[in-house]
């Protein structure tokens, strides 16, 4: 308190020193206006720097959002056909039995090409009757079955039904493709526009919600191919995530900032988390492919070790996180705690681990949803590859969200293009629940000191 | 602690699942290979998880080189059953499958792929030779006087030949990782290289320097590596009415109102010439399959069967609705006959 009280002296004297020596500031000169004009100038340039640098994030967004919503938007619907179909007793139910066996395997696929030849019986040589079956989706004789198998009433009847569209002619629905240009470079010829325009003047052409882009696995026929196969795979390697990295994370981040000793051995570990932090991610993939394939040989493609996989990459981020709001919480109340006779324990988890909880579980949603954008490391433990059947649980063969958008991205066939940038929007959606999960968790346990 | 004790437990039980869950025997085939391949391989597989009692077989896209490298790992479950690769096993990679204990190894040839060289619609359509395309993207060309050889001087395609378009040379391509690229180097480039007595004398003198030659891409930036994604070749042609582009012929055929093929030694890319051969930048397309797994993993011969049907892979299957350029009827018979034998390889 001397040496403060001593310094404030001098501080005072040497004012009055100064001020003896100076004359007072003319506010008005010319000199003195030309000066504050040039910092006032200088603050509104450092503003506009800041404003424009906002303008320039936000336009990025802006254009981002554009060019993903117009190009997917239309994914969400898809084009349906109206056609007059025969449940022949023939064909499905040669022998009257009713049997489900029967009826499961019995030829729809004939049925569908037997109705496209009855609306357009013109149709005649071997090329052109393929054409016209691609009218109907090939996933459409699998509606059939169902509804068959559902309903054996249906058999002998003939009904007006509506069958999913094949690609092409879902994509000449939405515009997609022109009716304008020449026709040997398109992938409709003529006769197929001319089919198009029979059935759109006789309103059998509509587009409905589509469903099955949600309840699907991947597919190669674009009109089938679904985002949900990808979502559980994501769920469920997620889930393997959370359940190894938070644990984990959180008990080291505790023994780091509460009990561990103030060393060299300390420091070298902080420092190496700090590392671990920034090292790219698919150097956790090679580590993966190793550890968990090669030494304890899990199965490829499973989300256990794609879980495994990105906890180790969860790991860093979720301590950092949690040890800055372990530090957070005042020493007042862990001194208050051990003064009142808590064990350190009680005092770490009655006290310190509650109040540090919001900051913790921020770290850790924004680490799982750095975990859910990932594809590199997955890459390397087999999890990008084609996957048909939604997994049932974390040791089938699954992929991710982020993977799917790469896999469709890839492929050669049109209607991917909208089927991908729909596909991000979802992950998008994911995202911004995760975050806003965050954002939420933060206000309702934020406690002030 | 008591929460953290049953999290570690649970984490233990976790595992403790996992690893049981491996022990028990996989029922469904698992493929690696080669992303040209893949397309075609994921449709059989699709069908053949429909119209069959087999679970679906899990496809991954690792390229050629990769497939081969986790085929030839060794026998047993965790090992892939079958791969594919858009050209042929190398003898290198028989002998490191032996050494590891694939000794039978089917092949199976699916068909061909045509390597196209397309630009923009709107942009004039190139017919070139190959040793144009070689004067434009080698990293060393022959001087005027055919003498020694010259880092590449070309920036238009007009200073190659006169006849061609008054264009900058901007060719967007697959990098050296991809397999397109391999075959567009030994289709084009290294076929080229020998039609030029400068280069085609380093062949006897000096063997590493004709290679280098032959094999060099520009990278001057002329030729732009645009990553393994040929939709986004696609994109950036549609974009950029100057640039070339080179995929794979089933992209042409997706995107025929926007693009055209250029005629490489006078002949336009078509299915039918890709088919018949004239087309001369095609390659064969393949997949392999470990015969040690044929019986113990369900479905194999059933999945050979389905992709060899001419359903899928006939002139009029739904595998030539995706690009792929069959084989003659004689040739697919005779492959038919040596898969469904599991006739193993022998080189």
């Amino acid at each position: 308190m001397t040496d403060m009280a001593s310094l404030m002296e001098d501080r005072a004297a040497a004012n009055a020193d100064a001020s003896d020596q100076r004359k007072p500031v003319d506010w008005d000169s010319a000199d003195m206006s030309r000066s504050i004009k040039k910092r006032y100038a200088a603050e509104r340039r450092f503003k506009t720097y800041g404003l424009t640098a906002i303008m320039l994030a936000l336009a990025a967004l802006v254009l981002l959002g554009y060019s993903i919503i117009s190009k997917g938007y239309s994914a969400f619907v898809q084009t349906y056909v109206q056609i007059e179909l025969t449940f022949d007793p023939a064909v499905i139910d040669p022998d009257g039995t009713r049997d489900p066996a029967v009826l499961g395997r019995a030829n729809y696929d004939g049925l569908i090409k037997d109705a496209l030849r009855a609306r357009f019986p013109d149709v005649t040589s071997r090329s052109e009757k393929r054409k016209l079956y691609g009218i109907i989706s090939s996933g459409a004789s699998y509606d059939l079955r169902e509804q068959v198998l559902d309903k054996p009433s249906l058999i002998g009847q003939t009904r007006k039904l509506w069958l999913i569209s094949g690609d092409d002619f879902d994509m000449l629905n939405k515009g997609y493709i022109s009716a304008d240009t020449q026709e040997a470079s398109r992938r409709l010829d003529d006769d197929e526009i001319g089919w198009f325009q029979t059935l759109q003047s006789a309103n059998a052409i509509e587009k409905r919600f589509h469903t099955r882009f949600f309840t699907n696995g991947d597919s190669r026929e674009p009109e089938l191919a679904g985002i949900w196969g990808a979502a559980v795979g994501s769920f469920y390697t997620l889930i393997v995530t959370l359940l190894l990295s938070f644990p984990i994370g959180v008990a080291a981040a505790i023994y780091l900032e509460e009990f561990a000793p103030k060393n060299r051995l300390t420091q070298i570990i902080e420092v190496n988390i700090n590392n671990l932090a920034a090292v790219p991610s698919i150097v956790f993939g090679l580590l993966g492919l190793e550890l968990y394939l090669n030494v304890m040989h899990l199965p490829r493609s499973a989300p256990v070790v794609g879980g495994l996989t990105l906890a180790l990459m969860t790991l860093p981020t979720i301590i950092i996180a949690s040890r800055a709001a372990i530090k957070a919480v005042p020493p007042s109340i862990r001194q208050a705690a051990l003064g009142l006779g808590a064990s350190p324990v009680q005092t770490v988890s009655h006290h310190v681990l509650p109040l540090a909880m919001p900051g913790i579980l921020t770290g850790t949603i924004i680490g799982m949803a750095q975990a859910l954008g990932e594809t590199a490391p997955l890459l390397m433990i087999g999890m990008v590859a084609f996957i048909v059947d939604i997994p049932g649980s974390a040791m089938d063969a699954a992929t991710v969200l982020p993977v799917q958008i790469y896999l469709w991205a890839d492929s050669p066939e049109r209607a991917f293009v909208e089927k991908t940038s729909a596909a991000i929007m979802v992950l998008l959606a994911f995202l911004i629940l995760m975050n806003g999960l965050a954002v939420f968790l933060r206000k309702k346990f934020e406690r002030k000191w | 602690m008591g929460i953290y004790m049953k999290k570690t437990l649970a984490i233990a039980a976790l595992a403790s699942v996992a690893l049981t869950g491996a022990a028990h025997a996989r029922d469904q085939i698992r493929i690696v290979g080669s992303s040209t391949v893949f397309p075609f391989a994921t449709a059989v597989a699709e069908e053949f998880g429909k119209t069959t009692s087999f679970k679906t077989p899990v496809i991954e896209s690792t390229g050629s080189g990769g497939g081969l490298k986790l085929f030839c790992a060794g026998v047993g479950e965790q090992n892939p059953d079958i791969t594919n690769a858009s050209r042929r096993i190398k003898k290198s990679e028989v002998e490191t499958c032996a050494k590891n204990g694939v000794e039978a190894i089917t092949e199976v040839k699916i068909g061909y792929d045509g390597i196209v060289l397309a630009n923009s619609k709107d942009a004039p359509l190139f017919e070139l030779t190959k040793e144009q395309i070689f004067l434009a993207l080698a990293k060393t060309v022959p001087s005027k006087d055919g003498k020694e050889l010259i880092d590449n001087p070309y920036k238009n395609w007009k200073e190659i030949d006169p006849t061609l378009p008054d264009e900058k040379i901007e060719v967007l391509g697959p990098p050296p990782t991809s397999g397109t690229r391999d075959a567009f180097t030994e289709l084009v480039l290294e076929e080229a290289c020998n039609e030029f007595p400068a280069i085609a004398a380093l062949k006897d003198s000096d063997k590493a320097m004709h290679k280098a030659a032959c094999a060099g891409v520009r990278e001057d930036g002329a030729y732009i590596e645009a990553g393994e994604n040929d939709n986004l070749i696609v994109q950036k042609l549609e974009a950029n009415p100057i640039a070339l582009g080179i995929f794979g012929f089933s992209f042409l055929d997706q995107n025929g109102d926007k693009l055209h093929g250029s005629k490489i030694g006078g002949v336009a890319p078509t299915f039918e010439a890709i088919s018949d051969g004239s087309y001369p930048v095609s390659r064969s397309l393949y997949f392999y399959v470990k015969n040690a797994h044929v019986g113990t993993i369900p479905g194999m011969e059933e999945y050979v069967a389905q992709f060899t049907a001419d359903k899928a892979w006939g002139e009029e299957g739904y595998l030539a609705d995706r690009g792929l350029i069959p084989m003659d009827t004689a040739e697919r018979e005779q492959v038919r006959e040596a898969a469904k034998n599991l006739t193993p390889l022998s080189m």
